[in-house]
Protein backbone atom coordinates (compact mmCIF):
# COMPACT_ATOMS: atom_id res chain seq x y z
CA UNK A 1 0.00 0.00 0.00
CA UNK A 2 2.83 2.56 0.98
CA UNK A 3 4.68 1.14 -1.91
CA UNK A 4 2.06 2.05 -4.49
CA UNK A 5 1.55 5.69 -2.94
CA UNK A 6 5.05 6.20 -2.77
CA UNK A 7 5.07 4.86 -6.80
CA UNK A 8 2.61 7.01 -7.38
CA UNK A 9 4.38 9.97 -6.14
CA UNK A 10 7.40 9.20 -7.78
CA UNK A 11 5.58 8.73 -11.09
CA UNK A 12 4.12 12.39 -10.39
CA UNK A 13 7.27 13.46 -9.57
CA UNK A 14 8.75 12.22 -12.60
CA UNK A 15 6.18 13.72 -14.89
CA UNK A 16 6.75 17.09 -13.20
CA UNK A 17 10.14 16.77 -13.98
CA UNK A 18 9.43 15.77 -17.80
CA UNK A 19 7.03 19.07 -18.18
CA UNK A 20 9.63 21.57 -16.51
CA UNK A 21 12.51 20.16 -19.14
CA UNK A 22 10.61 20.48 -22.30
CA UNK A 23 9.21 23.87 -20.78
CA UNK A 24 12.94 24.60 -21.08
CA UNK A 25 13.25 22.71 -24.32
CA UNK A 26 10.45 24.75 -25.99
CA UNK A 27 12.47 28.04 -24.70
CA UNK A 28 16.10 27.58 -26.07
CA UNK A 29 14.00 26.06 -29.45
CA UNK A 30 12.37 29.44 -30.03
CA UNK A 31 15.53 31.64 -28.58
CA UNK A 32 17.67 29.73 -31.47
CA UNK A 33 15.44 29.59 -33.91
CA UNK A 34 16.95 32.69 -36.27
CA UNK A 35 18.92 30.21 -37.97
CA UNK A 36 15.20 28.71 -39.55
CA UNK A 37 14.12 31.36 -41.04
CA UNK A 38 17.30 33.13 -42.23
CA UNK A 39 18.25 29.80 -43.65
CA UNK A 40 15.62 28.91 -45.93
CA UNK A 41 17.10 25.33 -47.35
CA UNK A 42 16.63 24.05 -43.88
CA UNK A 43 13.08 24.56 -43.20
CA UNK A 44 12.60 23.45 -46.82
CA UNK A 45 14.06 20.21 -46.17
CA UNK A 46 11.78 19.33 -42.98
CA UNK A 47 8.96 20.97 -45.13
CA UNK A 48 9.47 18.36 -47.40
CA UNK A 49 9.77 15.99 -44.83
CA UNK A 50 7.15 16.62 -42.25
CA UNK A 51 4.73 17.82 -44.57
CA UNK A 52 5.11 16.85 -48.48
CA UNK A 53 5.72 12.87 -47.23
CA UNK A 54 2.14 13.00 -45.42
CA UNK A 55 0.41 13.92 -48.16
CA UNK A 56 -0.57 10.88 -49.34
CA UNK A 57 -1.67 9.20 -46.25
CA UNK A 58 -3.41 12.52 -45.32
CA UNK A 59 -5.42 12.30 -48.90
CA UNK A 60 -6.55 9.04 -48.37
CA UNK A 61 -7.62 8.76 -44.56
CA UNK A 62 -9.32 12.36 -45.99
CA UNK A 63 -11.08 10.51 -48.83
CA UNK A 64 -12.30 7.32 -46.41
CA UNK A 65 -13.43 9.99 -44.13
CA UNK A 66 -15.53 11.66 -45.82
CA UNK A 67 -17.23 8.64 -47.66
CA UNK A 68 -17.71 7.06 -44.62
CA UNK A 69 -19.47 10.53 -43.25
CA UNK A 70 -21.19 10.80 -46.62
CA UNK A 71 -22.83 7.30 -46.01
CA UNK A 72 -23.81 8.17 -42.08
CA UNK A 73 -24.87 11.36 -42.27
CA UNK A 74 -27.31 10.74 -45.07
CA UNK A 75 -28.64 8.03 -43.16
CA UNK A 76 -29.33 10.15 -39.79
CA UNK A 77 -30.39 12.91 -41.73
CA UNK A 78 -33.19 11.04 -44.15
CA UNK A 79 -34.63 10.06 -40.84
CA UNK A 80 -35.76 13.39 -40.20
CA UNK A 81 -36.17 13.95 -43.70
CA UNK A 82 -33.55 17.06 -44.24
CA UNK A 83 -31.34 14.94 -46.00
CA UNK A 84 -30.53 18.12 -48.45
CA UNK A 85 -28.31 19.65 -45.18
CA UNK A 86 -26.07 17.15 -46.13
CA UNK A 87 -23.66 19.15 -47.49
CA UNK A 88 -23.25 21.44 -44.72
CA UNK A 89 -22.89 18.60 -42.09
CA UNK A 90 -20.12 17.00 -44.39
CA UNK A 91 -18.40 20.62 -44.14
CA UNK A 92 -18.71 21.11 -40.80
CA UNK A 93 -17.72 17.93 -39.04
CA UNK A 94 -14.57 18.52 -41.64
CA UNK A 95 -13.87 21.84 -40.88
CA UNK A 96 -14.71 22.09 -37.26
CA UNK A 97 -13.45 18.43 -35.69
CA UNK A 98 -12.27 15.68 -38.08
CA UNK A 99 -9.85 17.52 -40.27
CA UNK A 100 -7.96 19.15 -37.49
CA UNK A 101 -8.17 16.12 -35.54
CA UNK A 102 -7.77 13.08 -37.42
CA UNK A 103 -4.63 14.91 -39.36
CA UNK A 104 -3.18 15.08 -36.12
CA UNK A 105 -3.52 11.72 -35.24
CA UNK A 106 -1.87 11.15 -38.55
CA UNK A 107 0.65 13.41 -38.36
CA UNK A 108 1.58 12.24 -35.12
CA UNK A 109 1.92 8.89 -36.05
CA UNK A 110 3.83 9.30 -39.90
CA UNK A 111 6.05 12.67 -39.74
CA UNK A 112 5.81 12.93 -35.63
CA UNK A 113 7.61 9.69 -34.98
CA UNK A 114 9.84 10.26 -37.89
CA UNK A 115 11.03 13.05 -36.44
CA UNK A 116 11.72 11.53 -33.13
CA UNK A 117 13.92 8.66 -34.62
CA UNK A 118 15.70 10.75 -36.98
CA UNK A 119 16.46 13.38 -33.71
CA UNK A 120 16.99 10.17 -31.69
CA UNK A 121 19.28 8.36 -33.99
CA UNK A 122 21.57 11.05 -34.60
CA UNK A 123 22.03 11.68 -30.51
CA UNK A 124 22.53 8.03 -30.61
CA UNK A 125 25.42 8.02 -32.74
CA UNK A 126 26.96 11.22 -31.24
CA UNK A 127 26.09 13.06 -34.31
CA UNK A 128 24.42 15.87 -32.32
CA UNK A 129 27.55 15.82 -29.88
CA UNK A 130 29.97 15.94 -33.10
CA UNK A 131 27.48 18.85 -34.19
CA UNK A 132 28.11 21.22 -31.05
CA UNK A 133 31.77 20.08 -30.59
CA UNK A 134 32.08 21.61 -34.46
CA UNK A 135 30.88 24.92 -32.56
CA UNK A 136 27.27 24.52 -34.58
CA UNK A 137 24.50 24.47 -31.89
CA UNK A 138 22.28 21.21 -32.52
CA UNK A 139 19.43 23.17 -31.33
CA UNK A 140 19.18 25.96 -34.44
CA UNK A 141 20.95 23.54 -36.79
CA UNK A 142 18.68 20.29 -36.56
CA UNK A 143 15.76 20.93 -33.83
CA UNK A 144 14.08 24.32 -34.49
CA UNK A 145 13.70 23.45 -38.21
CA UNK A 146 11.95 20.33 -37.15
CA UNK A 147 9.69 21.93 -34.96
CA UNK A 148 8.25 25.51 -37.30
CA UNK A 149 8.57 22.94 -40.44
CA UNK A 150 5.76 20.75 -37.97
CA UNK A 151 3.89 23.83 -37.19
CA UNK A 152 3.64 25.11 -40.63
CA UNK A 153 2.47 21.69 -42.12
CA UNK A 154 0.52 20.93 -39.68
CA UNK A 155 -3.18 23.60 -40.70
CA UNK A 156 -1.98 22.96 -44.51
CA UNK A 157 -2.50 19.09 -44.16
CA UNK A 158 -5.70 19.63 -41.82
CA UNK A 159 -7.05 21.93 -44.36
CA UNK A 160 -5.96 19.34 -47.53
CA UNK A 161 -7.99 16.61 -45.51
CA UNK A 162 -10.87 18.62 -45.03
CA UNK A 163 -11.31 19.51 -48.87
CA UNK A 164 -10.22 15.93 -49.41
CA UNK A 165 -13.24 14.98 -47.14
CA UNK A 166 -15.80 17.25 -48.54
CA UNK A 167 -15.41 15.61 -52.01
CA UNK A 168 -15.54 12.20 -50.52
CA UNK A 169 -19.21 13.15 -48.38
CA UNK A 170 -19.97 15.09 -52.17
CA UNK A 171 -19.52 11.49 -54.16
CA UNK A 172 -21.30 9.62 -52.04
CA UNK A 173 -23.97 12.05 -51.32
CA UNK A 174 -24.41 13.42 -54.93
CA UNK A 175 -23.08 11.06 -57.21
CA UNK A 176 -23.82 7.53 -55.98
CA UNK A 177 -27.25 8.50 -53.80
CA UNK A 178 -28.54 11.19 -55.72
CA UNK A 179 -28.66 14.06 -53.79
CA UNK A 180 -28.95 17.32 -55.69
CA UNK A 181 -26.09 18.87 -56.32
CA UNK A 182 -27.00 22.82 -56.47
CA UNK A 183 -28.27 22.07 -52.85
CA UNK A 184 -25.30 19.56 -51.76
CA UNK A 185 -22.62 22.83 -52.08
CA UNK A 186 -25.51 25.91 -51.66
CA UNK A 187 -26.69 24.16 -48.10
CA UNK A 188 -22.64 24.03 -47.76
CA UNK A 189 -22.45 27.69 -48.57
CA UNK A 190 -25.17 28.47 -45.81
CA UNK A 191 -24.25 26.29 -43.50
CA UNK A 192 -20.32 26.93 -42.83
CA UNK A 193 -19.45 30.86 -41.33
CA UNK A 194 -15.89 31.69 -42.20
CA UNK A 195 -15.43 32.88 -38.86
CA UNK A 196 -17.00 30.53 -36.75
CA UNK A 197 -15.72 27.58 -38.34
CA UNK A 198 -12.92 27.29 -40.99
CA UNK A 199 -10.74 30.18 -38.97
CA UNK A 200 -11.19 28.31 -35.57
CA UNK A 201 -10.35 24.44 -37.45
CA UNK A 202 -6.88 26.74 -38.42
CA UNK A 203 -6.33 28.09 -35.25
CA UNK A 204 -6.93 24.03 -33.94
CA UNK A 205 -4.55 22.64 -36.47
CA UNK A 206 -2.20 25.26 -35.50
CA UNK A 207 -2.14 24.17 -31.73
CA UNK A 208 -2.19 20.73 -32.66
CA UNK A 209 0.63 21.22 -35.12
CA UNK A 210 2.77 23.11 -32.17
CA UNK A 211 1.96 20.72 -29.15
CA UNK A 212 2.51 17.16 -31.91
CA UNK A 213 5.89 18.42 -33.40
CA UNK A 214 6.84 19.98 -29.52
CA UNK A 215 6.22 16.23 -28.37
CA UNK A 216 8.36 15.10 -31.09
CA UNK A 217 11.12 16.69 -30.77
CA UNK A 218 11.16 16.60 -27.15
CA UNK A 219 11.07 12.75 -27.13
CA UNK A 220 14.05 12.38 -29.84
CA UNK A 221 16.05 15.33 -27.53
CA UNK A 222 15.60 13.92 -24.75
CA UNK A 223 15.61 10.03 -25.60
CA UNK A 224 17.89 7.47 -24.00
CA UNK A 225 20.94 6.90 -26.48
CA UNK A 226 20.41 3.77 -27.27
CA UNK A 227 18.62 1.57 -29.75
CA UNK A 228 15.78 0.76 -27.28
CA UNK A 229 15.85 4.19 -25.80
CA UNK A 230 15.00 5.78 -29.69
CA UNK A 231 12.11 3.11 -30.44
CA UNK A 232 10.45 3.82 -26.62
CA UNK A 233 10.57 7.23 -27.61
CA UNK A 234 8.99 6.78 -30.88
CA UNK A 235 6.19 5.19 -28.99
CA UNK A 236 5.59 7.93 -26.84
CA UNK A 237 6.02 10.42 -29.24
CA UNK A 238 2.69 8.79 -30.99
CA UNK A 239 1.14 7.76 -27.53
CA UNK A 240 1.36 11.32 -26.06
CA UNK A 241 0.71 13.06 -28.92
CA UNK A 242 -2.44 11.48 -30.08
CA UNK A 243 -3.34 12.19 -26.11
CA UNK A 244 -2.75 15.65 -26.09
CA UNK A 245 -3.97 16.30 -29.34
CA UNK A 246 -7.65 14.42 -27.89
CA UNK A 247 -7.35 16.50 -24.42
CA UNK A 248 -6.46 19.84 -26.67
CA UNK A 249 -9.43 19.18 -28.71
CA UNK A 250 -11.81 18.93 -25.57
CA UNK A 251 -10.39 22.20 -24.62
CA UNK A 252 -10.14 24.35 -27.44
CA UNK A 253 -13.43 23.34 -28.79
CA UNK A 254 -15.29 24.61 -25.06
CA UNK A 255 -13.15 27.92 -25.93
CA UNK A 256 -13.61 28.37 -29.94
CA UNK A 257 -17.01 26.98 -30.40
CA UNK A 258 -19.05 26.54 -27.21
CA UNK A 259 -17.90 29.01 -24.86
CA UNK A 260 -18.28 32.34 -26.07
CA UNK B 1 58.98 15.34 -30.50
CA UNK B 2 58.74 14.88 -26.51
CA UNK B 3 61.82 17.55 -26.40
CA UNK B 4 58.69 20.65 -27.39
CA UNK B 5 57.46 19.93 -23.94
CA UNK B 6 58.88 23.69 -23.17
CA UNK B 7 56.70 24.99 -25.59
CA UNK B 8 53.56 26.33 -26.34
CA UNK B 9 51.08 25.17 -23.52
CA UNK B 10 47.62 23.99 -25.29
CA UNK B 11 45.24 22.81 -22.38
CA UNK B 12 45.43 22.21 -19.09
CA UNK B 13 43.47 20.63 -16.51
CA UNK B 14 44.58 21.29 -12.47
CA UNK B 15 42.79 19.68 -9.71
CA UNK B 16 39.82 19.03 -11.33
CA UNK B 17 36.82 17.64 -10.03
CA UNK B 18 33.81 16.64 -12.40
CA UNK B 19 31.01 14.52 -12.96
CA UNK B 20 27.09 13.57 -13.62
CA UNK B 21 24.34 15.18 -11.92
CA UNK B 22 25.68 14.30 -8.46
CA UNK B 23 27.84 11.26 -9.58
CA UNK B 24 31.61 12.34 -9.00
CA UNK B 25 33.58 10.47 -12.28
CA UNK B 26 36.99 12.82 -12.27
CA UNK B 27 39.40 13.27 -8.97
CA UNK B 28 41.80 15.78 -8.73
CA UNK B 29 42.94 15.58 -12.41
CA UNK B 30 46.62 17.32 -13.38
CA UNK B 31 46.59 17.63 -16.87
CA UNK B 32 49.18 19.07 -19.74
CA UNK B 33 49.37 18.95 -23.38
CA UNK B 34 51.54 21.33 -25.78
CA UNK B 35 52.16 22.08 -28.91
CA UNK B 36 53.39 19.28 -31.16
CA UNK B 37 52.50 16.67 -28.46
CA UNK B 38 50.32 14.13 -29.34
CA UNK B 39 49.34 12.54 -25.61
CA UNK B 40 47.67 9.15 -24.39
CA UNK B 41 45.13 9.02 -21.81
CA UNK B 42 44.95 4.86 -21.40
CA UNK B 43 42.84 3.37 -18.73
CA UNK B 44 39.88 1.03 -18.75
CA UNK B 45 35.76 1.14 -19.79
CA UNK B 46 33.74 3.88 -17.27
CA UNK B 47 37.54 5.39 -16.16
CA UNK B 48 36.64 8.69 -16.84
CA UNK B 49 38.55 8.91 -20.55
CA UNK B 50 35.79 10.46 -22.45
CA UNK B 51 34.58 12.77 -19.02
CA UNK B 52 38.21 14.40 -19.20
CA UNK B 53 37.61 14.77 -22.97
CA UNK B 54 34.23 16.60 -22.55
CA UNK B 55 35.82 19.24 -19.77
CA UNK B 56 38.38 19.97 -23.08
CA UNK B 57 35.65 20.57 -25.50
CA UNK B 58 33.56 22.87 -23.07
CA UNK B 59 31.05 20.37 -23.09
CA UNK B 60 30.85 19.74 -19.34
CA UNK B 61 31.86 21.70 -16.73
CA UNK B 62 34.77 21.03 -13.73
CA UNK B 63 32.93 21.11 -10.53
CA UNK B 64 36.05 22.71 -9.10
CA UNK B 65 39.80 23.24 -10.33
CA UNK B 66 41.11 25.04 -13.39
CA UNK B 67 40.09 24.27 -16.99
CA UNK B 68 42.77 25.61 -19.48
CA UNK B 69 42.30 25.34 -23.53
CA UNK B 70 43.91 27.29 -26.22
CA UNK B 71 44.29 30.12 -23.87
CA UNK B 72 40.77 30.24 -22.47
CA UNK B 73 39.35 29.59 -19.13
CA UNK B 74 36.51 27.09 -19.71
CA UNK B 75 35.27 26.67 -15.94
CA UNK B 76 33.99 30.48 -16.46
CA UNK B 77 33.52 30.55 -20.36
CA UNK B 78 30.24 32.03 -21.76
CA UNK B 79 28.46 29.39 -23.96
CA UNK B 80 29.08 32.06 -26.90
CA UNK B 81 33.34 32.15 -25.50
CA UNK B 82 33.08 28.18 -25.54
CA UNK B 83 31.54 28.17 -29.21
CA UNK B 84 34.20 30.32 -30.94
CA UNK B 85 36.75 28.35 -28.76
CA UNK B 86 35.46 24.89 -30.48
CA UNK B 87 36.19 26.27 -34.23
CA UNK B 88 39.75 26.13 -32.96
CA UNK B 89 39.47 22.26 -31.85
CA UNK B 90 38.74 19.52 -34.02
CA UNK B 91 37.40 15.50 -32.68
CA UNK B 92 37.28 12.79 -33.92
CA UNK B 93 34.26 10.71 -32.22
CA UNK B 94 34.07 6.93 -31.28
CA UNK B 95 32.42 5.86 -34.64
CA UNK B 96 33.61 8.38 -36.43
CA UNK B 97 29.24 10.25 -36.22
CA UNK B 98 29.59 11.18 -39.58
CA UNK B 99 26.10 12.89 -40.75
CA UNK B 100 23.97 10.25 -41.67
CA UNK B 101 21.89 12.34 -44.04
CA UNK B 102 25.24 14.09 -45.85
CA UNK B 103 27.85 12.13 -47.97
CA UNK B 104 31.31 11.72 -47.83
CA UNK B 105 31.68 15.69 -49.15
CA UNK B 106 29.25 17.32 -47.28
CA UNK B 107 30.29 15.86 -44.39
CA UNK B 108 33.73 17.09 -44.74
CA UNK B 109 32.17 20.69 -46.01
CA UNK B 110 29.78 20.65 -43.20
CA UNK B 111 32.25 23.14 -40.70
CA UNK B 112 33.42 25.10 -43.57
CA UNK B 113 29.82 26.13 -45.23
CA UNK B 114 28.54 26.68 -40.99
CA UNK B 115 31.60 28.61 -40.16
CA UNK B 116 32.81 30.52 -43.27
CA UNK B 117 31.76 32.46 -46.20
CA UNK B 118 34.09 31.05 -48.59
CA UNK B 119 32.79 30.73 -52.24
CA UNK B 120 31.92 27.25 -53.53
CA UNK B 121 35.16 26.40 -56.08
CA UNK B 122 37.49 27.28 -52.74
CA UNK B 123 35.65 25.08 -50.62
CA UNK B 124 35.16 21.87 -52.88
CA UNK B 125 39.31 22.49 -53.33
CA UNK B 126 39.71 22.35 -49.23
CA UNK B 127 37.54 19.33 -49.36
CA UNK B 128 39.17 17.52 -51.52
CA UNK B 129 42.75 18.36 -50.06
CA UNK B 130 41.30 17.20 -46.55
CA UNK B 131 40.07 13.96 -48.09
CA UNK B 132 43.48 13.65 -49.70
CA UNK B 133 45.03 13.67 -46.66
CA UNK B 134 43.42 11.04 -45.35
CA UNK B 135 43.51 8.92 -48.70
CA UNK B 136 39.87 9.47 -49.50
CA UNK B 137 39.68 11.83 -52.21
CA UNK B 138 37.96 9.01 -54.48
CA UNK B 139 35.40 7.91 -52.17
CA UNK B 140 34.07 11.88 -51.76
CA UNK B 141 31.09 10.78 -53.38
CA UNK B 142 29.72 7.87 -51.39
CA UNK B 143 27.11 7.82 -48.79
CA UNK B 144 28.17 7.57 -45.46
CA UNK B 145 26.23 3.82 -44.96
CA UNK B 146 29.09 2.79 -48.20
CA UNK B 147 31.65 3.08 -45.87
CA UNK B 148 34.11 0.52 -44.01
CA UNK B 149 34.61 1.40 -40.14
CA UNK B 150 38.07 2.33 -40.67
CA UNK B 151 37.04 4.63 -43.87
CA UNK B 152 34.41 6.43 -41.63
CA UNK B 153 36.57 7.17 -38.91
CA UNK B 154 39.15 8.64 -41.58
CA UNK B 155 36.26 10.67 -43.13
CA UNK B 156 35.69 11.68 -39.91
CA UNK B 157 39.01 12.89 -39.58
CA UNK B 158 39.05 14.99 -42.61
CA UNK B 159 36.04 16.56 -41.23
CA UNK B 160 37.90 17.15 -37.74
CA UNK B 161 40.48 19.01 -39.39
CA UNK B 162 38.42 20.89 -42.15
CA UNK B 163 38.86 24.18 -40.21
CA UNK B 164 42.81 23.42 -39.34
CA UNK B 165 42.25 23.67 -35.78
CA UNK B 166 45.10 23.80 -33.20
CA UNK B 167 43.65 20.64 -30.88
CA UNK B 168 42.61 17.58 -32.12
CA UNK B 169 40.97 14.87 -29.98
CA UNK B 170 40.32 11.99 -30.62
CA UNK B 171 37.99 9.58 -28.91
CA UNK B 172 39.04 5.72 -29.53
CA UNK B 173 40.02 6.43 -32.68
CA UNK B 174 41.19 2.48 -33.04
CA UNK B 175 38.07 0.80 -31.65
CA UNK B 176 36.85 -2.22 -33.77
CA UNK B 177 39.36 -1.76 -36.27
CA UNK B 178 40.94 -4.01 -38.31
CA UNK B 179 44.88 -4.08 -38.11
CA UNK B 180 45.69 -2.24 -41.65
CA UNK B 181 42.73 0.19 -40.54
CA UNK B 182 44.35 0.87 -37.46
CA UNK B 183 47.94 1.40 -38.15
CA UNK B 184 46.59 3.90 -40.86
CA UNK B 185 45.11 5.58 -38.56
CA UNK B 186 47.99 6.00 -36.19
CA UNK B 187 50.08 6.86 -38.84
CA UNK B 188 47.61 9.83 -40.00
CA UNK B 189 46.93 11.02 -36.01
CA UNK B 190 51.05 11.22 -36.22
CA UNK B 191 50.97 13.02 -39.63
CA UNK B 192 48.37 15.26 -39.31
CA UNK B 193 49.62 16.78 -35.63
CA UNK B 194 53.04 17.21 -37.07
CA UNK B 195 51.46 18.59 -40.51
CA UNK B 196 48.90 21.25 -39.03
CA UNK B 197 52.03 22.25 -35.63
CA UNK B 198 48.77 20.87 -33.54
CA UNK B 199 48.50 19.32 -30.66
CA UNK B 200 46.74 15.63 -29.86
CA UNK B 201 44.99 13.59 -27.35
CA UNK B 202 43.94 10.14 -28.10
CA UNK B 203 41.74 8.39 -25.80
CA UNK B 204 42.82 4.51 -26.48
CA UNK B 205 43.39 1.44 -24.55
CA UNK B 206 45.03 0.01 -27.67
CA UNK B 207 48.84 -0.22 -25.80
CA UNK B 208 50.75 -0.97 -28.64
CA UNK B 209 49.81 0.84 -31.28
CA UNK B 210 49.42 4.04 -28.85
CA UNK B 211 52.96 3.87 -27.28
CA UNK B 212 54.76 3.77 -30.83
CA UNK B 213 52.78 6.82 -31.54
CA UNK B 214 52.80 9.31 -28.60
CA UNK B 215 54.90 11.44 -26.79
CA UNK B 216 53.78 11.51 -23.44
CA UNK B 217 51.29 9.08 -21.60
CA UNK B 218 48.84 9.48 -18.69
CA UNK B 219 47.23 6.64 -17.12
CA UNK B 220 43.71 6.92 -15.28
CA UNK B 221 41.81 4.46 -13.33
CA UNK B 222 38.43 5.07 -11.60
CA UNK B 223 38.82 8.99 -12.25
CA UNK B 224 42.01 9.35 -11.23
CA UNK B 225 45.75 9.85 -12.95
CA UNK B 226 47.34 6.65 -11.47
CA UNK B 227 50.84 7.29 -13.56
CA UNK B 228 52.28 9.29 -16.67
CA UNK B 229 55.49 9.49 -18.29
CA UNK B 230 56.72 8.94 -21.85
CA UNK B 231 56.51 5.59 -23.41
CA UNK B 232 59.76 4.51 -22.55
CA UNK B 233 59.16 5.46 -18.62
CA UNK B 234 55.56 3.63 -19.31
CA UNK B 235 57.07 0.35 -20.61
CA UNK B 236 59.52 0.02 -17.76
CA UNK B 237 56.69 1.47 -15.12
CA UNK B 238 56.90 -0.50 -11.35
CA UNK B 239 53.18 1.23 -10.80
CA UNK B 240 50.84 -2.66 -10.81
CA UNK B 241 48.45 -1.05 -12.54
CA UNK B 242 50.25 0.31 -15.52
CA UNK B 243 51.76 -3.07 -15.61
CA UNK B 244 48.45 -5.28 -15.68
CA UNK B 245 47.33 -2.95 -18.40
CA UNK B 246 50.49 -2.78 -20.85
CA UNK B 247 50.84 -6.29 -20.14
CA UNK B 248 47.39 -7.52 -20.84
CA UNK B 249 46.69 -9.41 -17.80
CA UNK B 250 43.54 -9.89 -17.02
CA UNK B 251 43.67 -9.61 -12.89
CA UNK B 252 45.61 -7.92 -10.79
CA UNK B 253 44.66 -4.00 -9.39
CA UNK B 254 42.15 -3.56 -12.16
CA UNK B 255 39.82 -6.83 -10.73
CA UNK B 256 38.82 -9.64 -13.09
CA UNK B 257 35.71 -10.11 -10.72
CA UNK B 258 32.85 -7.69 -10.60
CA UNK B 259 32.09 -7.34 -6.68
CA UNK B 260 30.47 -9.87 -5.82
CA UNK B 261 30.00 -11.99 -2.26
CA UNK B 262 32.08 -15.23 -1.97
CA UNK B 263 31.38 -18.21 -4.58
CA UNK B 264 30.59 -20.44 -1.58
CA UNK B 265 28.28 -18.11 0.30
CA UNK B 266 26.04 -17.69 -3.59
CA UNK B 267 25.89 -21.15 -3.95
CA UNK B 268 24.94 -22.47 -0.50
CA UNK B 269 22.07 -19.75 -1.31
CA UNK B 270 20.41 -22.36 -4.01
CA UNK B 271 19.95 -24.83 -1.51
N1 LIG C 1 26.10 11.74 -19.81
C1 LIG C 1 26.34 10.99 -18.72
N2 LIG C 1 25.51 11.04 -17.66
C2 LIG C 1 25.74 10.31 -16.56
N3 LIG C 1 26.78 9.48 -16.39
C3 LIG C 1 27.66 9.37 -17.42
C4 LIG C 1 27.48 10.12 -18.63
N4 LIG C 1 28.51 9.82 -19.46
C5 LIG C 1 29.28 8.93 -18.79
N5 LIG C 1 28.79 8.66 -17.57
C6 LIG C 1 29.39 7.77 -16.58
O1 LIG C 1 30.67 8.24 -16.27
C7 LIG C 1 31.59 7.18 -16.14
C8 LIG C 1 32.80 7.44 -17.01
O2 LIG C 1 32.36 7.48 -18.35
P1 LIG C 1 33.34 7.78 -19.55
O3 LIG C 1 34.05 9.06 -19.28
O4 LIG C 1 32.51 7.70 -20.78
O5 LIG C 1 34.35 6.56 -19.47
P2 LIG C 1 35.35 6.00 -20.57
O6 LIG C 1 35.30 6.91 -21.73
O7 LIG C 1 36.67 5.96 -19.89
O8 LIG C 1 34.86 4.63 -20.91
C9 LIG C 1 30.85 5.91 -16.52
O9 LIG C 1 30.58 5.20 -15.32
C10 LIG C 1 29.58 6.38 -17.16
O10 LIG C 1 28.51 5.54 -16.78
MG1 LIG D 1 34.60 6.58 -23.67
Amino acid sequence: MIEAVARLGRATIDAVVQLGLAARFVIALLHHSGMTFRRLPLLIRDLYFAGVLSILIIVVSGAFVGLVLGLQGYDTLQRFGSETALGGVVALSLLRELGPVVAALLFASRAGSAMTAEIGLMKATEQLDAMDVMAVNPIARVIAPKFWAGVIAMPLLAAIFSAVGILGGWFIGVVVIGVDHGTFWSQMQNAVDFEEDVRNGVVKSLIFGVIVTWIAVFQGWSCTPTAEGVSRAITKTVVFGALAVLAADFVLTAFLFIGR
Amino acid sequence: MAQCVTERLVASLSGVDAGYGTRQILHGIDFTVHRGQVVAIMGGSGSGKTTLLRLMTGQLRPWSGAVEVLGVRLEQASEAQRYALRRRIGMLFQFGALFTDLDVFENVAFPLREHTRLPEPLIRDLVLLKLEAVGLRGAARLRTSELSGGMARRVALARAIALDPELILYDEPFAGLDPISLATIGTLIRRLNDALGAASVVVTHDVVESLALVDYVYFVSRGRIVAHGTPDEIRNASDPYVRQFVRGEIDGPAPFHYPAPPLAEALMEGQ
